[in-house]
């Protein structure tokens, strides 16, 4: 019975049993996950082994220079032959020399750059991917090895209800695509267990977000710059940051608000600058920032308080508040219970959450510790893993060698490209959205594939029971014991219903 | 012939450029002098796996044999009054879904073993191919196979590195795991998975999960209806078999190339509705007809000295069963397809269909094991000397003597 609970355990709450995984928790699988939140394990995506999105900015910056610069000469000197390129690119050139030092300024870069083509393979003739495409598939490859070395994987799973949380879309442009795993690193995952405004904060004030959601380009009208140049406010970001990060869409909040949020948030932006030394940095720029007293959600922020950090302090002051507000504590509960428990979670375990939020002034670490031991949350509830769940599950179930570009594509097809979803309010992880029958065939490609690419080394009979558990159905078992082959004993593993409802 | 190396970089062609740019420690038969073994020969040798289980008896139907048509009942091709097979030998008649292979038999390339098994008794998949590429006598004895321990065993002659295998997968098999390198490729793209596997799904599915079964069954739906209602998503076997042994083929033609391939094609386990002569297996056997002519041409002048060696886990039952189909049973048949091969033949101790003759009461009867054939492949085609086939490459197998004359 234990053995059950803790294959359910992994599923529900981490990122899905390895072989071995169910019976090393058997003990005690609620202890097991309540361990790894008190001590969480060391993930290798640490500021010491990963560039910053500091260091990214920069590298992506002289990368799109250098091939403006490319495409000039290319323009300027036609017809050219393919050789040429080397030499609009050589050593004289500054714009060589700057694309250089921004690869060194971010460690583990260049590897991927110089990545050598599969064995046996034709040569690509396409130009190499851009600098950001690579530092993308790079952050992949990361989170691959993350999601293979994570225990019950209990804390990467709140990363991901995170980071989705706040969704970058990094389909958007090259900068929130090389940008979009530093924010995950630098916003969601040191936050995870600690404090919501916290989390809130450094999501606000990242490039990334502040480009995803445009506050990088709103200016208030009667800044200095705005009345120079005539520019204006995008309440993209301040209606998101109310609508989806913190009281949610009747979080009590109206038209005006949203307004009066934009004109509180100008002025954040980040240093675009490549010649100064905060280059791609969050700053505030007084020069974009609507002057005035602004009210927020019945609130009045004057200006002419003295903050401690300037006028960013306006928005520092709203931002407290709306990490506080009740409304805040009841959406996260919310979406916290469907995410983990069902898609229509009981009503008792969102207080539950809710008061714990509330009570520890969002303490997240308090919030996941209330979750795990609240037994509605262990009801047997049907939730359905979405792609990106789904992939990481069968990746650690049958220990499958998948790399970036594989895994990119399978979730491509899937559609649920990481960190790429098409709307801020990132993805949804409901049945709904993800039980279709399109994508279920392509799933069963999807696990196809996987099951050919599996390392594990037990005969299928005993991978279901490592990986379902006693849980696993007569019919699974007679589907798996039957099947002509073991890639396709695997591929029924992990499209069985055990495997595919968490 | 054209020259290979001048051959442009498609889709599917592999090019010397390719290995010499990403693959390091490469075969170096180039430099191998060609008086190594047998004069100034360049011997290929493929080994196609079929996964599932192939009936050797729809593949090769023994028409002469008295019980034949009554054990296969509505499925009995080439029987009295019923076609799907041109006649090899008078007893024995090969199915028309290989035409190709049929024209190899006629010129002397393809030679068919019948009632023939490995040394595992027993009617698991996993277990039986295990054994068939461990090349040992009992599943989960071995983690490596018996073609990677071929390869260390090859002659070197002066080769300066070592010579590798080529796994035509995403992973390396068992029968070519081992101490000796090898490479493996695939075509590129998504393949979609089998029919076979998709149907077992629906009918898990079905039985187990009705909301599930419901979103899959849709989705098969609209698969079929965007293929043009004629075939299914993962139909084109034809196609995709093609490709693998297209690409095989020319990774094998060139100079400084593999010599040593395992191929698999999977989907043989013909539960329900077997169809030998259109249906399920009927295509496949066509699949594979199509891949073996398509891996000739490739091939080119090296066709010559190739043998190819076509094999699968254990055969199916001698009757049919309640759905039309055949259930896990013993021998079956092997194919040794290549210029090199002395073909033209079906070599089969035939021991009859009669129900005392059946094995277990059930099954075709192993008459000939399959080691006994690899193990004359090997000396007289790749000339490993025999000891070390009875102890290195299939150990304890000093008992099961190669057969001779089975290379050209």
């Amino acid at each position: 019975m234990t053995l059950e609970q803790a294959t359910f355990a992994l599923k529900r709450f981490g990122l899905g049993p390895r072989p071995g995984d169910a019976v090393r928790i058997a003990g005690d699988p609620r202890g097991a996950l309540l361990a790894e939140l008190a001590t969480p394990p060391p993930d290798n995506l640490g500021p010491e082994a990963s560039p910053d999105s500091t260091a990214i900015f920069l590298a992506i910056r002289a990368d799109q220079e250098a091939r403006r610069i490319r495409r000039a000469a290319d323009n300027a000197t036609q017809p050219m032959q393919s050789g040429s390129m080397a030499q609009a690119m050589g050593a004289g050139s500054p714009v060589a020399k700057a694309s250089g030092a921004g690869a060194a300024n971010g460690a583990g870069m260049a590897s991927v750059a110089t990545a050598a083509p599969m064995p046996g393979k034709p040569k690509d003739p396409k130009p190499a991917p851009s600098v950001s495409s690579q530092i993308y598939a790079d952050e992949i490859t990361r989170r691959i090895a993350a999601a293979h070395d994570a225990g019950t994987g209990v804390t990467e799973r709140l990363v991901q209800f995170w980071a989705n949380h706040f969704a970058v879309q990094s389909d958007k442009d090259e900068m929130v695509r090389g940008l979009a795993g530093s924010f995950e690193r630098e916003a969601i995952r040191p936050f995870v267990l600690g404090r919501f405004e916290d989390m809130l904060l450094a999501a606000t004030r990242h490039p990334a977000m502040l480009l995803s959601l445009d506050n990088a380009s709103s200016v208030g009208p009667d800044s200095p710059v705005g009345k120079k140049r005539g520019l204006g406010l995008n309440e993209n970001h301040a209606r998101e940051l109310m609508e989806l990060h913190t009281v949610g869409v009747s979080g009590g909040y109206s038209q005006a608000d949203v307004t009066s949020l934009a004109e509180v948030l100008t002025g954040w932006t980040f240093v675009r600058d490549r010649a100064r030394p905060s280059a791609g940095d969050f700053a505030f720029n007084p020069g974009l920032h609507e002057p005035g007293d602004k009210r927020v959600m019945g609130r009045t922020y004057r200006e002419d308080v003295v903050y401690a950090v300037g006028n960013e302090g306006q928005g520092l002051a709203v931002l407290h508040d709306l990490a506080t507000n009740p409304a805040t504590a009841r959406h996260l509960a919310f979406k916290l219970a469907r995410h983990f428990v069902a898609d229509d979670p009981p009503k008792p375990l969102v207080d539950r959450l809710t008061a714990t939020f509330t009570s520890t002034r969002g303490d997240l670490k308090a919030v996941g510790e209330t979750l795990l031991k609240s037994d509605e949350a262990w009801a047997p509830t049907r939730k359905f893993a979405t792609p990106q769940q789904f992939t990481i599950a069968a990746m650690r179930a049958l220990d499958a060698n998948i790399d970036a570009p594989m895994l990119m594509r399978a979730l491509g097809v899937l559609g649920q490209p990481i960190w790429a979803p098409i709307s801020p309010e990132g993805f949804h992880d409901d049945k709904a959205t993800w039980l279709a029958p399109d994508a279920m065939t392509s799933r069963l490609d999807v696990a196809d594939q996987f099951a050919q690419k599996a390392r594990v080394n037990l005969p299928p009979a005993e991978l279901v029971e490592a990986v379902l558990g006693p849980a696993a159905s007569a019919d699974t078992r007679q589907a798996v014991a039957r099947a002509e082959s073991e890639r396709q004993a695997l591929a029924l593993v992990v499209m069985s219903p055990e495997f595919l409802w968490r | 012939m054209t020259d290979r190396n001048s051959r442009s970089a498609g889709a599917l062609a592999p090019t010397r450029r390719v290995f010499l740019a990403s693959v390091g420690a490469f075969v170096a038969w180039a430099h191998m002098p060609r008086a190594a073994f047998a004069g100034t020969r360049d011997p290929r040798f493929v080994v196609v796996i079929l996964r599932g289980a192939m009936d050797g008896l729809a593949a090769v139907p023994p028409i002469g044999d008295p019980d034949y048509a009554k054990l296969r009942g509505d499925i009995a091709i080439g029987s009295p009054g019923m076609a799907g097979t041109v006649p090899l030998d008078g007893f024995f008649a090969l199915n028309d879904a290989m035409p190709k292979l049929k024209q190899l038999y006629g010129s002397g390339e393809a030679l068919i073993v019948h009632a023939v098994a490995t040394a595992y008794r027993d009617r698991s998949h996993f277990d039986g191919q295990d054994v068939l590429e461990s090349g040992l006598t009992q599943p989960g004895a071995s983690r490596d196979g018996w073609l990677n321990r071929a390869v260390t065993a090859l002659p070197r002659g002066e080769a300066v590195r070592p010579a590798s295998g080529l796994a035509v997968s995403p992973t390396v098999p068992l029968v070519l795991r081992g101490g000796a390198p090898v490479f493996t490729w695939m075509p590129d793209g998504l393949m979609p998975v089998g029919m076979d596997t998709s149907d077992r799904l629906a009918g898990l599915y079905d039985h187990a999960d009705p909301e599930l079964a419901r979103a899959f069954a849709a989705g098969r739906t609209i698969d079929r209806m965007a293929a043009g209602g004629t075939a299914v998503k993962g139909g084109d076997i034809t196609a995709s078999f093609r490709r693998i042994a297209i690409g095989a083929g020319r990774l094998l033609a060139e100079p400084d190339g593999p010599r040593i391939a395992a191929i698999s094609f999977d989907g043989w386990d013909t539960h329900a509705s077997e169809g030998p002569e259109n249906g399920q297996l009927g295509r496949r056997l066509g699949a594979l007809d199509g891949a073996l002519d398509a891996l000739k041409t490739e091939l080119g002048p090296a066709w010559a000295d190739t043998v190819v060696a076509v094999m699968t886990e254990f055969g199916r039952t001698a009757h049919v069963n309640g759905t039309d189909g055949t259930d896990h049973g013993t021998a079956t048949t092997a194919f040794l397809v290549g210029g090199a091969v002395k073909g033209g033949r079906v070599l089969a101790d035939w021991p009859g269909l009669a129900p005392d003759k059946l094995y277990q009461q059930r099954d075709l009867a192993p008459t000939t094991d399959l080691r006994a054939v690899l193990k004359g492949v090997l000396r007289d085609h790749l000339g490993i000397a025999e000891p070390v086939l009875a102890t290195d490459i299939f150990p304890g197998s000093i008992g099961i003597r190669p057969i001779a004359g089975l290379i050209a």
